[in-house]
């Protein structure tokens, strides 16, 4: 470990700590439905879209209507992007005359994009600028409107008394697309472009190499994807290197915006919580024990990958593990990276995460086994969070004597039942299928390695699409019918199994009185709730998943230390 | 209570829970404690699986693996049988009582004896002296001195009239003196008696909310684990090996939560029980609970803040009056006044003034208080001296309104009132002559309760029918939050609406009809044993003692039951760390040698450690149930510090108890070679 690694790990942290109140008073406003100066602009629009459709804004809905248009409306684009990709060789925009995709990548391919996980069992140079632009990035904003747009909507239900409105899901998802990712990523795309990113309808050049061969690169849209990609913690990259290829992350400097835009809208939303609940001190509780979770993540996978490989040093390769980055960017960035991402639930990737040290890969694995909580996906990362904190509050907080509360709403069994069924679903879906996996014939086909890397291989694809990630953690051949399907399957559940569970629990809340905050009520502010939330999602979140963790990179690493590779 | 309380482990207790312990594991009583039922469930499994045989494992180990899995269930069903058990020696006594119960029946033209039990509603009852009232009822003719210890324990008699707020009577309870007739009011086997035998037997206990959240969460976590361990098999084998089902099912039991199940309903009963105990009776699990989240405390002045009497502390004279002279008057009128109050007035004026007259003549005609006078004197010879509330005296002696001695007396009543003191005029021969002052007296030490309550974050309210700037004075000195002045029932009721729309939940006490209303409304209604039926059928607590301090010792028990439960629940789940640390090593150590590492508490071998877990797990249970039962202590510390304490015994705590606990486990059974 260098001294420039941790310094960067530290600018990078103090950045994200800055950018807290400014994005979280901007998300606020649009919570609030205040104006911003962007209505002078896009208000028209925002009011076109609402005359078009026939919807009127300011109409409450309650938690069963709000998840049913939301369902509807994903259902919609989901089918939409499906047939995008099924049938692009008719389309226009295909200037390399690609193919339409298969039926089981499609379905993948929409359900991936549609559920903020953007896995790509598809190769980026596969599509034609119409699929990437038009099937994809749609739901790149789409899909990140819509976390925001439900984390909203969970705000609403523990600051709203005795009432069944949850806001409007239309004007939700309208005024954050318009007012805060469309705007953000106009600056974001010019910034990328200034430093080098191709934004171009050009299909690719012809180079000539150093060594005189004709080299064909491609080229395309790549900067405004790049921009959504991140703030919308999307992660499906132009070109299936992602953000280690020079055309997405150019140099030092777009690596480390690109990791501060995939915390941002995160970060800004616990600020948001704690403005919307009356109190910011609760958003930065929680926003303390995602960053303990987030520092302490780092600093072991730096700490592994910097110490690199005994079996390499044996050999006379000192220094750490360089297999799988970029030399652009070195171990410290690749690390902070690959924590950052798996935190978030982005899944961009500047370097392999299967070419990590079993222990160095383990966590970013298990960031996202955690339930995505540790910022997490733009609105899913609060939403998780705070399933978590209904549980530690419900836990805990009978010790202080009283029904449990948390911000006020007491916590009573149908908030329980809810957070359990949402929280569950992770280990249903990431064990159970990737126990299947684990037995069957097409499963075992799948990955590269043998033994526990393989398992972690396996592991690691079903963590990050449950999870939402979509980072993948390479080595498996995901491309087949068999994973294209479950994958699909667990992506889907991994989002709406957690999504409707928390509405509901939103409009539970919201239909209920609030308790003023006395000396008697559970502190939910101060250390003792950190560490508290820390222990339950690690204990609850996080040990569920030692029995695979062990028999995977646990395998994995002590069998390194006895000299026995995968 | 009459029976003296059983302590927790004597014998007579021990033997018949042993026996229930083996009852409840009837599978239909078993399934309402899902964890339970689950370990139950696994346990029969192995059993069935050992008798089938060819399973890898030996037979010992397979036989002591069951042997402990059984033993937790049976653990946890003897908490609960114990924590019965000590209920159902008192409801032994209650019954008892009950079945000797008749009645003297009113019927056309006399009286019929028939059994308690056919009483129905509305019918009448003639009770005589040392007959037991056969039905709870209200006193519809007559006045008898009625002994109440088969119910609250306290052998002083009281007194049950027809009307106003002393007429509601008990079933089991003696007439001592006089007869009264009966009204019923309760339908058979609804009485206060059954519902007190109800309670205290822990039959037909209802789980509270708290409770039924609690245990969505325990069946919620099972689930999780489940998930975790029964895809287990499918990841050894893929890695080459196999896990028998006897470790998968110890692996499973030693994850679910089945410390706090286990101890779940004992807590509960206990928490009740102890509720009894002080002699409350609560009628719902419910409004224990409540007490706990008690933000507000309606505190009535008289016997809660202050001690129920007034004491004299000070005469003041108009001009042209000397305090001899009053003093003299004051002790006369008051001679005759056998409350404290008249008392207290008579040491007064003996202790500063030597007035040394000690009865009055034989001649002394008494004017007894009425409350249309609202005052009391007497006359001698031919003189009146009177003394009663300052507008009753003066307009008792019309004339003396508008004289200078009248405007001096108001300003001296103001200066007693604003002092918090309760001002009496004294007049003789329509003569003003002053004021006694009666100082209300502040109990020992409930500033300090105040005080603490005040950490806690509840917020005491005292009611009164003083005047509001007594009342702010006493109010001052008390050291209570608020005040209601000249409180009627329905300013109560008010204040109680008003409190809880602003998402407080309210606590008060009362006893006369008029407070029903209230007590129906507010979050935890404490009525005296000794207010109308009414007033007892409103609230949701009873208090047999009548003593309404108590109401802040009742916060207190609410507070204990759920802090009981929430730290035996983070101890549970605190304790799967350790539990995982000794079984997945020993697990998958055959898979990857090197996975030995993670025997981090250096347990002698792969199934020593798996046994050493599941004797801990199973362990653990009786050794809490003393703290489950006896309740964790409450400390009036305020939530922060209360919360880091608890934090750091129970959740700290389990999370190293186990990993100690299940390394000497193992030392004993490496020891005795076990396994």
């Amino acid at each position: 470990m260098t001294v420039q690694g941790w310094l960067l790990i530290l600018v990078f942290t103090a950045i994200v700590v800055a950018l807290v109140k400014p994005m979280g008073a901007w998300l606020f406003a649009l919570y609030e439905g205040r104006r911003t100066p962007f209505h002078f602009v896009l208000g028209p629009v925002e009011r076109g879209f609402y005359k078009l459709a026939g919807i009127d804004p300011n109409a409450e809905m309650g938690w069963r209507r709000y998840a049913l248009h939301m369902l509807v409306f994903q259902l919609a684009t989901l089918l939409f992007t499906y047939l995008v990709l099924r049938f692009q060789d008719v389309l226009p925009l295909n200037p390399r005359a690609l193919p339409g995709m298969s039926p089981d990548l499609a379905f993948n391919t929409a359900v991936s994009f549609t559920t903020n996980t953007n896995w790509q069992s598809y190769s980026g140079e596969t599509l034609s600028n119409l699929s990437q632009m038009l099937g994809l990035t749609i739901h790149n904003f789409l899909s990140a409107a819509t976390g925001i747009a439900i984390a909203f909507a969970l705000f609403r239900g523990f600051a709203r008394r005795q009432t069944s409105g949850l806001g409007n899901f239309w004007a939700d998802l309208t005024r954050i697309t318009l007012y805060l990712l469309v705007p953000l990523c106009i600056v974001y795309t010019l910034f990328l472009i200034a430093n080098g990113v191709p934004q171009t309808f050009a299909s690719s050049v012809d180079a000539t190499t150093l060594e005189g061969a004709r080299q064909t690169i491609l080229l395309g849209p790549i900067a405004s994807q790049e921009a959504i990609k991140m703030l919308g913690t999307n992660g499906g990259g132009f070109f299936n290197a992602n953000s280690a290829h020079p055309f997405e992350n150019p140099n030092a400097l777009t690596n480390l915006v690109q990791m501060l835009s995939i915390f941002a809208i995160g970060v800004g939303l616990t600020w948001t919580f704690g403005k919307a609940v009356g109190n910011t001190r609760q958003g930065w509780a929680i926003l303390a024990a995602m960053l303990l979770l987030f520092l302490g993540g780092t600093a072991i996978t730096y700490w592994q990958e910097a110490a690199g490989n005994p079996i390499h040093h044996a050999i006379g390769l000192a220094g750490g593990n360089m297999e799988g980055k970029e030399v652009r960017f070195g171990i410290a960035a690749s690390s902070l990276f690959a924590v950052v991402t798996t935190d978030a639930s982005c899944g961009a990737v500047n370097a392999m995460h299967d070419s990590f040290t079993a222990l160095g890969g383990l966590i970013p694995m298990f960031n996202i086994q955690l339930g995505e909580v540790v910022v997490g996906g733009v609105g899913a990362g609060i939403y998780g969070f705070l399933l978590f904190a209904l549980l530690a509050v419900f836990v805990a907080g009978l010790m202080v004597g009283r029904t449990p509360e948390y911000v006020g709403k007491k916590i009573e069994g149908r908030e329980v039942k809810l957070a359990v069924l949402a929280i569950a679903v992770l280990p249903l879906m990431i064990l159970g299928l990737t126990a299947l996996a684990a037995v069957l014939p097409q499963g075992l086909a799948g990955p590269l390695n043998k033994g526990p890397h393989g398992f972690s291989e396996i592991l690691y694809a079903f963590t990050s699409a449950v999870g939402n990630n979509g980072s993948a953690f390479a080595g498996l051949t995901a491309a087949t019918p068999f994973y294209d399907g479950l994958l699909g399957v667990g992506m889907w559940i991994g989002r709406f199994f957690m999504i409707v569970p928390a509405l509901a629990i939103a409009g539970s809340l919201a239909a209920k009185q609030h308790h003023p905050e006395s000396a008697g009520s559970f502190p939910t502010t101060g250390p003792l709730w950190i560490g508290l939330l820390v222990g339950i999602i690690l204990i609850v979140g996080g040990l569920t998943f030692l029995p695979a963790l062990a028999l995977g990179p646990i395998a994995d690493h002590v069998a390194m230390l006895h000299g026995q590779l995968f | 209570m009459t029976t003296t309380p059983a302590t927790m482990f004597s014998a007579k207790l021990i033997g018949p829970a042993v026996g229930d312990a083996f009852r409840k594991l009837n599978p239909a009583e078993l399934v309402k404690n899902p964890v339970l039922f689950t370990t139950a469930v696994v346990a029969l499994l192995l059993t069935v699986l050992l008798g089938l045989g060819g399973e890898k494992l030996s037979f010992a180990f397979q036989a002591q693996l069951i042997v402990w899995l059984w033993l937790t269930v049976l653990f946890g069903t003897f908490a609960e049988a114990l924590a019965e058990g000590r209920g159902r020696a008192q409801a032994a006594s209650l019954r008892a009582t009950k079945a000797e119960l008749t009645a003297k029946k009113q019927v056309s033209g006399g009286y019929e004896l028939v059994p308690a039990s056919a009483l129905k509603r509305g019918d009448i009852v003639l009770v005589e002296t040392n007959d037991l009232i056969p039905a709870d009822g209200e006193v519809a003719e007559g006045v008898a001195s009625v002994n109440e210890s088969a119910i609250t324990g306290e052998s002083a008699p009281v007194i049950r009239e027809a009307g106003g707020d002393r007429s509601a009577v008990t079933a089991g309870t003696r007439v001592i003196s006089d007869q009264i007739k009966v009204r019923v009011t309760q339908e058979p086997g609804q009485g206060f008696l059954d519902r007190m035998i109800a309670l205290v037997e822990g039959a037909e206990r209802q789980k509270t909310p708290n409770e039924i959240a609690l245990t969505i969460l325990l069946v919620g976590l099972t689930i999780i684990f489940l998930i975790a361990v029964a895809t287990v098999p499918a990841f050894s084998a893929y890695a080459g090996g196999s896990v028998p089902v006897a470790v998968l099912a110890a692996l499973l039991i030693t994850l679910i939560p089945t410390t706090i199940a286990a101890l779940l309903s004992a807590i509960g009963i206990a928490g009740m029980d102890r509720l009894v105990r002080f002699n409350v009776l609560a009628k719902s699990g419910r409004a224990v609970e409540a007490a706990g989240d008690i933000d507000v405390l309606l505190l009535d002045k008289t016997g809660t803040i202050t001690v129920g009497d007034r004491q004299a502390s000070e005469f003041r004279a108009v001009s042209g009056v000397s305090q001899g002279e009053l003093a003299e008057a004051a002790l006369l009128a008051s001679l005759a006044d056998e409350t404290p109050e008249g008392r207290s007035v008579v040491t007064l004026a003996r202790e500063k003034f030597a007035v040394v007259q000690t009865a009055l003549p034989a001649d002394a005609e008494v004017i007894p208080f009425t409350a249309q006078t609202r005052l009391s004197g007497v006359k001698l010879g031919g003189t009146l001296i009177q003394k009663g509330a300052v507008d009753s005296i003066l307009r008792a002696n019309p004339g003396t309104g508008t004289t200078a001695q009248a405007t001096e007396l108001r300003r001296m009543t103001d200066e007693i009132a604003r002092a918090g003191m309760t001002p009496l005029a004294v007049a003789q021969d329509g003569r003003l002559l002053g004021v006694i002052a009666l100082k209300d007296v502040i109990k020992a030490g409930i500033r300090e309760r105040f005080a603490e309550l005040r950490r806690m974050g509840i917020r005491t309210v005292m009611i009164t029918g003083d005047n509001p700037l007594t009342a702010a004075s006493i109010a001052a000195e008390a050291g209570v939050d608020d005040f209601l002045a000249e409180a009627t029932p329905e300013d109560k009721l008010a204040l109680i609406r008003k409190e809880q729309q602003g998402g407080k939940l309210v606590a008060m006490c009362g006893d006369g009809t008029n407070d029903a209303p209230a007590l129906a409304q507010a979050d935890v209604g404490v009525a005296m044993n000794t207010g109308t039926q009414a007033a007892r059928e409103a609230g949701n607590m009873v208090d047999l003692d009548s003593d309404p301090t108590k109401l802040i010792e009742i916060v207190g028990l609410g507070k204990q039951l759920l802090m009981t439960r929430g730290a035996l629940t983070t101890f549970s789940v605190a304790n799967d760390v350790a539990k995982y640390f000794a079984i997945i090593p020993a697990i998958f150590v055959a898979f990857y040698p090197g996975l030995g590492a993670l025997n981090i508490m250096g347990l002698a071998s792969p199934n020593s450690a798996i046994l050493s877990a599941i004797i801990f797990n199973a362990l653990i249970i009786p050794l809490l149930v003393p703290l489950a039962l006896k309740g964790v202590r409450y400390r009036p510390i305020g939530a922060g510090p209360l919360l880091a304490r608890n934090i750091a015994i129970y959740g700290v705590g389990g999370l190293i108890a186990p990993f100690v606990g299940i390394k000497l486990v193992d030392l004993v059974v490496a020891g005795l070679q076990l396994a």
